[in-house]
């Protein structure tokens, strides 16, 4: 009786390295994601083409609802706004809407968006460094909340509102030197230098406009919770100082977003999904930081935050495939999928968790992963210690639901449809897949060429 | 092949496991079986037509040419010194 043939594998050769890892670095084993949500990854690819955007009702809702509930048990008297520019997909913002977020947006065409949505003017907060006197006058008439950045902006506001002949409620964007994270002094009035206090008299004396909010937003990818605790104290310090001098009533702080997401940054050492603090350290860190509020005023200020990565990263998933193996001139082996940078922005910032999407053998080697364009930094993984893959192969990347399809662009190739998995397990198009039509549709070529 | 190759891959010592030390070098590296079944049949002096013979009698495969990535292992070994740069079948 003829032996069963072993099955054949490329012939691969890797050299042992000294010092890849030590007692907290370990190498992070891969375990293949067949399935998204109870789909398969083949049956999402062959029914809506690859690459392919996969967003997860189930997670947005779970990661939404255990910030709510932990905020619940320490600070009732808050509300999350959802963080336009992080992912402002209509299916994305009404699932948010539904979850209770107000809409948290940064120019007149995200406004725009989130009015066409639903969204009433009065659950709308206005953000942002570049406000045009349009989108001032249409969030002071409709009544949304209008957080000030600068000075000149200040003159802006009293302007139209003197028009309108109103005296709007509004919020001032401070920003504090903090102990542990870069200070982003170029958003809103400085707290250390005084500035945020002569903007506040200026406010006060000009008399076209109320001050009722303090916001701020002191980061992005903020990994220590005690930062949060710091800039909380000071906010808080500040609501009093306004309080017990001017006799001002501050109802509502704005803590902003930059909670971090599992991903994790080519600068860090340890994996997200080892270090990223969890809700109840930002929450715990915040609500310790609002206890400075004591005695400020009889009735507490409905606490904002604008959290954005944190709630949608997760739900995001990026299913590609590979187009080609090869090896480079030092014998790492590179692998070519379709898809890149242009999809997805992020890859610049983190190591994205790579998993394959079927079941796999063989010999790990380090190998590069490129997408398919024909640009130098279209790398989506510069090395990662990975199993053998044939042309075809499904690879899913984790944690994109963030920034990638706002930032995405299109470049070389068309951007390609995004669905969404309902809790019940139905899953639909909620973007679809750019065709050459949609982008000639806004080209013209003049007659005289 | 010349003697002195052949002398060059027989003093590699490869484990049943693919894995292999280079005495000349100290380094060591790991290959897969169908690294280990190739290098077995360098080290008996056979060629690419006899390699690619017997990898199909050995392994079960659908791929029509196996030449690249025989050729593409080549590389590798000479990339890693265990063969020499100027080696050709």
């Amino acid at each position: 009786m003829d032996q069963p043939k072993t099955p054949y594998e490329k012939p691969i050769l890797v050299k042992y390295q000294n010092g890849w890892s030590d007692k907290f670095g370990r190498l992070q084993a891969i375990t293949p994601m067949t399935h998204i949500d109870g789909q398969p990854v083949q049956d999402l690819v062959e029914k809506y083409g690859s690459p392919l955007f996969v967003f997860s009702e189930r997670t947005m809702v779970s990661k939404c609802r255990e910030l709510k509930e932990l905020l619940a048990l320490r600070y009732p008297k808050f509300q999350l706004a959802w963080s336009y520019k992080t992912n402002y997909l209509n299916a994305v913002c009404k699932v948010f809407d539904r979850e209770g977020s107000w809409a948290e947006v940064v120019s007149e065409f995200e406004f725009e968006k989130a009015l066409r949505l639903g969204i009433p003017f009065s659950r709308i907060i206005l953000n942002g460094p570049c406000k045009t006197e349009s989108v001032i006058e249409k969030a002071l008439k409709g009544g949304a909340r209008i957080h000030i950045d600068h000075f000149d902006e200040l003159s802006l506001l009293e302007k139209v509102a003197d028009r309108l002949g109103i005296r709007p409620e509004v919020g001032i964007r401070v920003n504090f030197s903090l102990s542990s994270i870069p200070n982003w002094d170029r958003f809103g009035f400085n707290f250390e230098n005084g500035q945020a206090l002569s903007a506040v008299k200026r406010l006060v004396i000009g008399k076209r406009l109320t001050l009722s909010g303090l916001h701020c937003h002191i980061g992005t990818f903020v990994l220590d919770p005690s930062a949060y605790r710091e800039a909380t104290a000071k906010i808080a310090l500040f609501a009093k100082q306004l309080h017990d001098e001017m006799g001002l009533s501050i109802k509502w702080i704005d803590l902003g977003g930059g909670f971090a997401s599992t991903n994790t940054l080519h600068s860090q050492y340890l994996p997200g999904n080892q270090v990223t603090p969890s809700f109840s350290q930002y929450v715990e860190a915040i609500t310790e930081g609002l206890e400075n509020l004591n005695g400020s005023s009889s009735e507490f200020p409905l606490l904002f935050l604008e959290t954005g990565r944190a709630l949608i990263d997760e739900a995001g998933y990026l299913i590609t495939t590979v187009q080609a193996n090869k090896r480079l001139s030092d014998g790492r082996r590179a692998v070519v999928v379709d898809t890149g940078i242009h999809h997805l922005i992020t890859s610049l910032w983190y190591r994205h968790e790579i998993v394959p999407a079927q079941e796999f053998g063989g010999t790990f080697e380090p190998t590069a992963i490129f997408g398919p364009l024909c640009m130098n930094l279209d790398v989506i993984r510069a090395n990662i210690l990975y199993p053998p893959l044939k042309t075809g192969d499904r690879l899913v990347i984790k944690t994109v639901g963030a920034y990638n399809v706002t930032q995405w662009m299109q470049f070389i190739t068309l951007r390609p449809n995004v669905v969404m998995i309902s809790r019940n397990g139905q899953c639909d198009i909620i973007r679809h897949q750019e065709t050459l039509d949609h982008l000639t549709a806004l080209e013209e070529v003049p007659p005289w060429i | 092949m010349d003697m002195a190759l052949l002398n060059r891959l027989k003093d590699i010592a490869i484990s049943d496991s693919g894995f292999i030390f280079d005495p000349y070098s100290g380094a060591t590296f790991n290959t897969n079986e169908t690294g280990r079944f190739i290098l077995q049949l360098l080290k008996e002096g056979n060629g690419i037509d006899a390699i690619q013979s017997e990898i199909r009698n050995h392994f079960k495969t659908s791929e029509e040419d196996l030449r690249s990535d025989i050729y593409e292992f080549i590389n590798l070994l000479k990339e890693a010194q265990l063969l020499p740069k100027n080696f050709k079948f």
